[in-house]
């Protein structure tokens, strides 16, 4: 009895060994396979790298501000909510007697400094970029919405690029307009191009996501 | 300065001004059409409600260069509708209006909510009406004359 009580601290201390190292092998595998894969994989890397700059754009507040996880738009650098009492709508244009358009022309008007572009809309739902406390979600979240063709009006990666090229709202990002003050607004932290660039190099690699949450 | 030939309440009307005039001060400087009021300037409160093709628009931000060959319907002549008739009976009937301000842009906010949801709940009301403000707070008043003439155009 005596010898097997001296074996049962050598036997636990091994087993807890054991167990920690299988519990930090598995955690380095769940949060570090796609920096291992990319350090093998240039393309892989180069995709990544080209996301986080599309990233950065895509929740500058020219953009981010209309993809909203409530039932309102934000307006302004610090993306405070739309004043007014604007609300999205079911069809994400407004309500009658509130919509988009009876404020937003199809072009910036400046002398009143009330941006403009045809169609002016806010994003579904289904393309939200922020949670409901209107925090802009993490990179792999956004990349996801970005690239669930049940979310993003079915649209591939030679799609998404089109998008980011020609649609008139994405344009609109670096022609925003004055401020009612007369200022400028801020354009996003990319030119159009080097945007434009970016997502070339990420749709080229196959749309890669970043791991996480 | 451009000439703008404009359908203001069905009527065509000329006007020469500088392009980024807004069309608030186009009807009521130049067309001396002085129903649609001015309330704030940057289209917070709803006063200068008009319709451009039928959709409810704050007059005071949209430029006249931007309204093209849309129709203008201003205060002056909505109940030439029969929804905008039912409307303005409707604030009458149930006496709506305190010092009246901001009654043009409600009553124009109110047709164009009914044109769209005939039988708007009042949530529907709570939405469409929730861009124009009224100091005299005569928000009770107005969501009962906008079921009173829903009620009226069937």
């Amino acid at each position: 009895m005596l010898a097997n009580h001296r074996l049962l601290l050598p036997v636990f201390l091994l087993m807890l060994l054991a167990f920690v190292t299988c519990l930090a092998l598995s955690s380095r595998a769940h949060v570090e396979p796609a920096n291992r894969s990319a350090a093998t994989d240039p393309k892989l890397a180069d995709g990544l790298a080209a996301w986080k700059q599309v990233y950065s754009v895509l929740t500058s507040p020219r953009c981010i501000n209309c993809h909203t996880a409530t039932n309102y738009p934000q307006q302004g650098d610090d993306r405070h909510r739309h004043f007014a009492n604007v609300i999205r709508g079911p069809g994400n244009i407004g309500v009658p007697a509130l919509y988009c358009e009876g404020c937003h022309q199809t072009a910036n008007a400046d002398s009143t400094g009330v941006p403009g572009g045809p169609g002016w809309h806010l994003a579904p739902l289904s393309m939200r970029w922020q949670d409901t406390n209107d925090r802009p979600l993490s990179s792999a979240a956004v990349c996801r919405a970005v690239t669930d063709r049940s979310r993003n009006e079915n649209m591939d990666g030679s799609a998404l690029l089109k998008h980011h090229q020609e649609a008139a709202l994405v344009l609109w990002a670096w022609n925003p307009g004055r401020r009612p003050d007369g200022t400028m607004r801020t354009l996003p932290p990319l030119t159009h191009a080097q945007f434009v660039a970016a997502t070339r190099t990420w749709v080229d690699a196959g749309t890669p996501c970043p791991r996480g949450k | 300065m451009a000439t703008y030939q404009l359908n203001v309440n069905g009527k065509s009307k000329q006007v020469n001004v500088d392009p980024s005039t807004p069309l608030l001060w186009v009807l009521r400087e130049e067309l001396k059409m002085t129903g649609t009021k001015y309330g704030c300037g940057i289209s917070a409160c709803g006063a200068c409600t008009v319709h451009l093709a039928g959709m409810a628009t704050r007059s005071c931000v949209v430029p006249v260069s931007f309204v093209g060959e849309r129709k203008i319907t201003t205060i002056e002549g909505v109940g030439e509708d029969p929804v905008g008739r039912a409307v303005q009976n409707a604030w009458v009937e149930k006496d709506v209006v305190q010092c009246g301000y901001c009654q043009s842009g409600q009553i124009m906010s109110a047709v164009a909510l009914l044109k769209e949801t005939p039988k708007p709940t009042d949530a529907n009301i709570e939405e469409s009406m929730g861009g124009n403000l009224c100091r005299c707070a005569t928000y009770v008043r107005i969501r009962e004359a906008i079921r009173s003439a829903s009620e009226k155009i069937g």
